[in-house]
């Protein structure tokens, strides 16, 4: 199972699960809105653009189109 | 290398169009920006692959491709989205989006879900949702139980999907009922009940994902492709499959893959099924009024309805209000607009994603 830290936690994650599950599943909102809504994914399909995490420093990664990797690291503060 | 075919999307179309073209002697390349094959609805399944063809997976098309005797686009379709009251709380997600998410490694065990909106879409939702071990508390269909009858009677007419309604049928399955305001932790209904919940599941049937034909110039015609007997679309090497060309499913999809593929005609007459989804689930007229002044409506921008009131076109809210000019570029508030408004769709141009500067430096 890939460990990776999500907002500096550490994490285990299921082989085959995507950033934007793994953010759910930790209970957490994927990025704030403009207005600092929290948001979460909506269409799981690399479209809404609503799951955009920080993915190794690289922002606006969508969540959903990319598979957990061991020592990646997420994080779900930015706009 | 240059290919005979590009196929644009790894769905049941896109890869019935593969493995057609690859029948045909054709030299074929199938580019898909998820990472794996089956598309949306037969996402995660094995023994996809096509033999003698490449697929490329998490490849993002910014622009249509260029470099081949044929290109099939079978880019799907996405779910359609209405803002109302609460639906950009976190806690709401699209019914096709949570299926996807579960099978992306979503925990929905002991969940309890209210799927809602409109389409058979829901029933398979609900159904995998009850799979995956979620409790499913209600599932809405928006559109009348005359309807819904009516739709369930003709099925006979294709026996593949009178089995597929049966497997579905679910007891949670109220027609005539739609979300009127999600809440924190629940959702209120068009009856005025509250049902709580730790997820909504809620998409207002499917709309094409139009952007790289339009790229290409391909004429659209009535909301999707115009296409041929032989899925050609109006620009000569292009062509369209699958649900750009009409919401039918499955057996149309690959009917359409197949033939764009092959050369031939499509087998199968798939109309009459389309007209019937688009008729029966048609949307009704209360779902325009669900927004209040303070509802966002663009959720990259967080544009309220308010804004837009003044507008006369996609291309004003633009300028005004930056309602469509985020990240997803007008895919999620665009087709909301085209339903509340009436707003036709905006023309499209290249980087049809965006792009990091890195990229666009390094071609």
């Amino acid at each position: 199972m890939p460990r990776i830290k999500i907002n500096g936690v550490l994490i285990k994650v299921a082989e085959n699960t995507s950033v934007a599950a793994a953010v759910m599943n930790a209970d957490l909102a994927s990025r704030v809105s403009v207005s600092m809504e929290p948001r979460g994914p909506l269409c799981g399909m690399g479209i809404c653009f609503e799951c955009r995490v920080t993915v190794n420093g690289v922002r606006h990664e969508r969540g959903c189109l990319l598979k957990v990797v061991e020592g990646m690291q997420v994080s779900t503060d930015a706009v | 290398m240059r290919y005979d075919t590009i196929v644009v999307g790894a769905g049941p179309a896109g890869l019935a169009a593969a493995r057609a073209a690859r029948r045909s002697g054709n030299t074929t390349l199938v580019l898909d920006d998820n990472w794996g094959p089956g598309g949306q609805i037969w996402r995660g399944r094995e023994g996809l692959d096509v033999d003698g063809v490449e697929l490329q997976f998490s490849r993002q098309l910014e622009d249509v491709p260029s470099d081949a005797g044929q290109v099939i686009l079978a880019t799907g379709a996405r779910e359609l989205f209405l803002p109302f009251p609460g639906w950009t709380l976190p806690h709401v997600v699209g019914a096709g989006g949570l299926q996807a998410l579960v099978k992306q490694g979503l925990n929905v065990r002991g969940k309890r879900v209210v799927v809602a909106g409109s389409g058979p879409l829901l029933l398979a939702v609900a159904a995998n949702l009850s799979k995956a071990g979620a409790a499913v508390v209600l599932v809405a269909e928006q559109t009348p139980w005359e309807k819904v009858a009516r739709f369930a009677m003709q099925l006979w007419r294709w026996p593949s999907k009178v089995f597929e309604g049966l497997r579905l049928g679910s007891s949670k399955y109220r027609a005539g009922l739609w979300p009127v305001e999600a809440v924190s932790g629940g959702v209120v209904m068009s009856d005025g009940v509250r049902y709580e919940c730790d997820y909504l599941a809620c998409g207002f049937g499917l709309v094409p994902n139009l952007e790289l034909p339009m790229l290409a110039g391909c004429a659209i015609e009535n909301g999707f492709v115009k296409v041929n007997r032989h899925q050609q679309t109006s620009v000569q090497c292009v062509y369209a499959v699958g649900e750009l060309t009409g919401i039918g499913g499955v057996e149309k999809a690959e009917a359409e893959g197949e033939a764009a593929g092959s050369g031939k005609v499509v087998r199968g007459d798939h109309g009459l099924f389309v007209r019937m989804l688009a008729d029966t689930f048609q949307l009704r007229e209360e779902l325009r009024k669900l927004a209040r002044p303070e509802t966002i409506v663009c959720r990259c921008e967080d544009v309220p309805l308010s804004r837009l009131g003044g507008c006369l076109n996609k291309r004003e809210a633009k300028l005004q209000t930056r309602c469509g000019m985020g990240p997803c570029q007008g895919r999620v508030c665009g087709p909301a607009l085209e339903f509340l408004y009436g707003w036709p769709a905006d023309r499209v141009r290249p980087p049809a994603f965006p792009v990091t500067v890195r990229r666009l430096i390094d071609g």
